[in-house]
């Protein structure tokens, strides 16, 4: 096959295509906005929006079936001398990233009516998935902690856009202020590794400490561990997770449901990179810190802690909120078993497939409670009781989201989470394959409680479905049919997965 | 390509009633459940495959195999096939779907569509579970048809629905997931001797006792452990005492075509996973610990009957019935002998159709008297002769009267019995089983004299008439088909034999354990 970025086809830098154009849009937004800053026609701007995310998921689907930066197409494209590189998993997160916006943009048309500085809205949105797509693609320390705040500095002033909303506004400082204690956590990470090894590409990174020039184990340790931290803020997880339940809540729905999904699997895509590429367990172990025991603790962490708070919550964006930081502990299994797999890249690439269709099945819930608080019903499970007589088809896709978050044959969430027992057993992590197992278990409880308020309940007349969203329901209607398509079409998804997980080792 | 057909075709008919207004919805679906229907019976009749489709040198018939994902060093394909023991299963969930939709047109009166369409998916997952022969596959069926049951149960049920439903869903969850774990358990121990997850080359893998030690764990301990795994899991969904509790409360609340497919065909479910996982995967281990299989069938077959004796409310009784009922196959099954386990499967047939049939005269009554209690009605024979007609034939049927199914499924199941070398003191077990028939015709008789005979008493404000034609109609076919199995056993039986007679040996020399 010839590769399609080779020179008489495409030249090496549209390999970056599709973080190029989220990046266009945003700035097609900006003009837009300074040719008539007053419009509040969402219209316009939530159809730019949404074209720019189609056309970036469009052209990282295209790459990826046509194999650019995979080794079968001579291999990943590194640019800026090396400071970006364009793989396998950076288009597979690309991809994840954009089709989450994409979703979040068509439903934010409705959910935002009547709201002023719509552009900002967007702008911002579609500037936090360039610095996701970026960081997918980043391959130094310092590129990653560029387009890390990149991603993050809009995702706080998003999820505080609806200012006189006391939660949204409270919600925006919180995840300001931990994340802004992260990011500098995660920056004195590097600078710490840098000072051990002289170096911040990931590769040079690794060849180091594989000489041994490395100044001091010690340094070096510190500085993975706060990486480990800085990482565990972005993906929610045990320990730093506590800013998640609160502005996911807090944040409007759409928001809440972008964050949940793309922001969480931007640092995973991070993580992945940074830790098998510039500390690789062969090198790192006997130098510095063996990680994956960190890793093994915090994803059993996790998700424990997640599905159990999940399971005592009486709101249903707050559970969804704890539910998401339960999966954040699932995804990091792929990262924990690495250590002792049998075959690393089915481990890893079982995690970058439970992201995939994790950023449809929970943008999709997420943006069912938006659809939720659009028509004014009340934010608790006893007030969705008997939804489905008003809207059984989004209720039906709400049915698919939960069961399928919950493991259930019924979407791909049944696939992803049995790849990763199948990685937790083969690697003989038995504690996380059962950690894996009680928690879906559990989790099938609280899922099935909205299930039941939905279908079950009888409707007390609190609320009154008049209209019919046409941007959100095809939203969520979208991200149903897509949920459960990954049940029948996992093939195509676990070979690529695979494949670019494989690229790493 | 006629199984994904039958899949496809009853997936869209419930797209389609389920899109369509509620008025129509109840005769769109009965007539759209039709083409599954004749479909089934097409496919029966040209049915031309041989032997038993997880055991070597089986041909199943309408076979496709094609490689749906690759999952590391294991191929997860599209497989399904029918051999003698998943055709009748077929024909049955297709048969009593069609009749369970028309017996729900008078009681069920809201949100029809939604209901039917509802009905239709279940219909497409359990034929998918009958058919599947790849355990994802399978899995996939097997927990798809938990969902509508659970919301057809908790949405149009009886008073304490959302109990019932939870119950339900939470006890046959909590039995997928043990059995889940026992099979991968198997899987993993099996490691490189199976490159597909395939039914019937992970069971012939275990037949040929390539299986290996798992986490320090030696095979035939493993072997066990699977056993009893999955044999929970199963039970539950059979049900067998002590896992039947979740029956009596899904039955009650359920409303009464609900009722007669969760009699009639899910629980089959169970016992078909039992005969292809537990007596033909681990047929070693079910012959080494046939007393103690034994001893659970017995008890379910005389506590289920005791329990049906001691209830006021019919449809308490059908459903109690069924525990006593299901015990025969378990019985059946664990004799490995070819009328035990002929028996069994013919029994499972013959179960469905009867108990649906006695959950729908229940319904019928139910549906003019809105009362289930004994001690509230006598004489209904006087009003509604057709209905109370029937309700003795089924009975009937259920005691095991001559030339109806039930005679032919419980004599083959005792005589199969009788001869087993597999359980220890087979006639003792056997005699103490045919005690059961006893209490049977016991509480039915009860319930039938005090119901339908003497003099007409009920206390209602309005007058009982006769039953609509629509709610007498399913009666009608499925006592037809009652009588007709009861006379000609062989329009089954024979390829059910066929299907049982290479598993009568297997586990004979000693595989492993």
């Amino acid at each position: 096959m010839i590769p399609l970025q080779s020179a008489d086809v495409l030249p090496q830098w549209t390999a970056l295509a599709p973080a190029l154009a989220l990046a266009t849009t945003a700035l097609v937004l900006f003009v837009i906005d300074s040719i008539d800053p007053d419009s509040m026609d969402s219209g316009l701007l939530a159809g730019v929006s949404t074209i720019g995310a189609l056309a970036s998921a469009g052209i990282s689907g295209w790459f990826l079936v046509a194999g650019t930066g995979m080794s079968r197409t001579g291999g990943a494209i590194e640019l800026f001398g090396g400071q970006l590189v364009v793989d396998g998993m950076a288009l597979f997160f690309m991809f994840v990233f954009a089709s989450v916006l994409a979703l979040v943009t068509v439903a934010s048309y409705d959910y935002l009516e009547g709201q002023p500085h719509q552009a900002e809205y967007y702008s911002l949105m579609l500037l936090a998935t360039t610095g996701m797509a970026l960081m997918a693609s980043a391959n130094s320390l310092a590129t990653a902690f560029v387009s890390l705040e990149l991603a993050s500095l809009p995702s706080f002033a998003l999820v505080a856009f609806l200012k006189n909303n006391r939660g949204s506004v409270e919600a925006g400082l919180k995840y300001f202020l931990i994340g802004a204690l992260s990011s500098s956590v995660f920056v004195y990470g590097i600078s710490l590794v840098y000072a051990a090894t002289g170096r911040l590409q990931l590769a040079a990174i690794a060849d180091v400490i594989a000489s041994g020039e490395a100044l001091d184990p010690g340094v070096l340790g510190v500085g993975i561990l706060m990486i480990v931290g800085g990482v565990a803020y972005k993906t929610a997880s045990v320990p730093f997770h506590f800013w998640a339940p609160e502005a996911y809540e807090g944040a409007p729905a759409p928001v809440s449901g972008f964050l949940s999904s793309a922001s969480k699997a931007a640092g995973f895509v991070l993580a992945f990179r940074i830790f098998t590429v510039a500390f690789p367990l062969d090198v790192i172990t006997g130098v510095a810190v063996d990680w994956g025991v960190a890793f093994t603790a915090l994803a059993v962490l996790t998700m424990t802690l997640g599905n159990f708070a999940a399971a005592t919550q009486d709101t249903v964006k707050r559970m969804l909120a704890y539910s998401s930081i339960g999966h954040a502990g699932y995804a990091l299994i792929g990262l924990a078993v690495l250590s002792g797999a049998a075959d690393q890249s089915f481990a890893l690439g079982a995690s970058m497939m439970h992201l995939l269709v994790y950023g449809f099945m929970n943008t999709g819930a997420f943006l069912f409670v938006a659809l939720a608080e659009y028509w004014g019903v009340g934010r608790t499970f006893e007030d969705y009781n008997g939804l489905a007589t008003q809207a059984p088809i989004a209720c039906t896709a709400m049915t698919v989201f939960l069961f399928s978050l919950a493991g259930l044959p019924i979407g791909g969430g049944f696939w992803s989470k049995y790849f990763l027992l199948v990685a937790a057993t083969g690697a003989s992590a038995w504690l996380l394959a059962a950690a894996l197992i009680v928690n879906s278990a559990l989790s099938l409880f609280y899922y099935s409680r909205v299930v039941k308020a939905m279908w079950i309940e009888e409707p007390d007349g609190s609320f009154e479905v008049s209209s019919y969203p046409t941007g959100l329901y095809a939203a969520v209607i979208t991200a149903g049919v897509m949920t459960f398509l990954l049940l029948v079409g996992f093939g195509p998804v676990s070979a690529t997965a695979t494949d670019a997980a494989a690229m790493l080792f | 390509m006629l199984v994904e057909l039958l899949i496809v075709t009853a997936l869209l008919s419930s797209v389609l009633v389920m899109l369509a207004p509620d008025e129509y919805a109840g005769q769109f679906a009965a007539a759209l459940s039709l083409v599954p229907v004749a479909a089934s019976l097409w496919m029966y009749s040209v049915f031309d495959g041989s032997g038993n489709a997880l055991l070597a040198g089986s041909q199943p018939a309408f076979e496709t195999v094609a490689e749906w994902i690759t999952l590391g060093a294991y191929t997860i394909n599209w497989h399904v096939g029918l051999d003698g023991v998943s055709m009748p299963l077929i024909v049955l969930t297709t048969v009593l779907t069609t009749l369970a939709i028309i017996s729900a047109w008078t009681p069920i009166d809201e949100r029809q569509s939604q209901f039917y369409g509802l009905v239709l998916f279940m219909e497409a997952a359990l034929i998918g579970v009958f058919a599947a022969l790849d355990f994802f596959l399978w899995f996939v069926f097997w927990e798809a048809v938990l969902v509508p049951m659970y919301l057809l149960i908790g949405v149009w049920g009886g008073p304490r629905r959302k109990y019932a439903a939870i119950k339900f869903f939470v006890y046959t969850n909590v039995a997928s997931l043990v059995m889940f774990v026992g099979f991968f358990a198997l899987v993993f121990g099996l490691g490189d001797s199976i490159s597909s997850l395939g039914l019937p080359a992970i069971a012939q893998a275990l037949n040929a006792g390539e299986l290996g030690s798992l986490a320090g764990i030696d095979p035939p301990m493993l072997k066990l452990l699977a056993f009893i795994a999955m044999f929970g899991g199963f039970a539950v969904k059979v049900p067998v005492v002590p896992f039947h509790t979740w029956l009596p409360d899904a039955h009650v609340e359920a409303p009464t075509p609900v009722s007669v497919l969760l009699a009639g065909v899910l629980l089959k479910m169970g016992t078909y996973a039992l005969l292809r996982f537990n007596f033909t995967m681990l047929a070693d281990v079910a012959r080494a610990n046939a007393e103690i299989i034994a001893i659970f069938a017995v008890v379910s077959i005389i506590y289920g009957a005791l329990l049906a004796l001691a209830q006021q409310d019919l449809k308490r009784i059908v459903a109690y019935s069924s525990i006593s009922s299901m015990g025969y196959v378990i019985l059946g099954l664990v004799a490995f002998t070819p009328h035990g386990l002929g028996g069994a499967t013919f029994q499972m047939i013959s179960h469905g159709l009867i108990s649906g049939l006695m959950f729908m005269a229940v319904g019928v009554i139910y549906n003019e008297t809105h009362t289930r209690m004994i001690g509230d009605m006598s004489g209904m024979a006087d009003r509604m002769p057709v209905t109370a007609g029937v309700f003795v034939a089924a009975a009937f049927g259920y005691m095991g009267l001559p030339l109806m199914s039930g005679f032919a499924a419980e004599v083959l199941v005792f005589l199969g019995s009788f001869q087993s070398e597999v359980i220890q003191a087979a006639p003792l077990f056997t005699s103490i089983a045919m005690f059961g028939i006893v209490i049977v015709a016991g509480y039915l008789l009860r319930a039938m004299q005090k119901t339908l005979f003497g003099p007409f008493r009920l206390e209602t404000d309005y007058e009982i008439g006769r039953a609509p034609f629509q709610d007498i109609a399913p009666l009608i076919v499925l006592l037809l088909l009652v009588i007709a199995l009861g006379v000609a056993p062989d329009l089954f039986y024979k390829m059910i034999q066929d299907s049982i007679a290479p598993m009568v040996e297997l586990g004979e020399l000693g595989g492993g354990a």
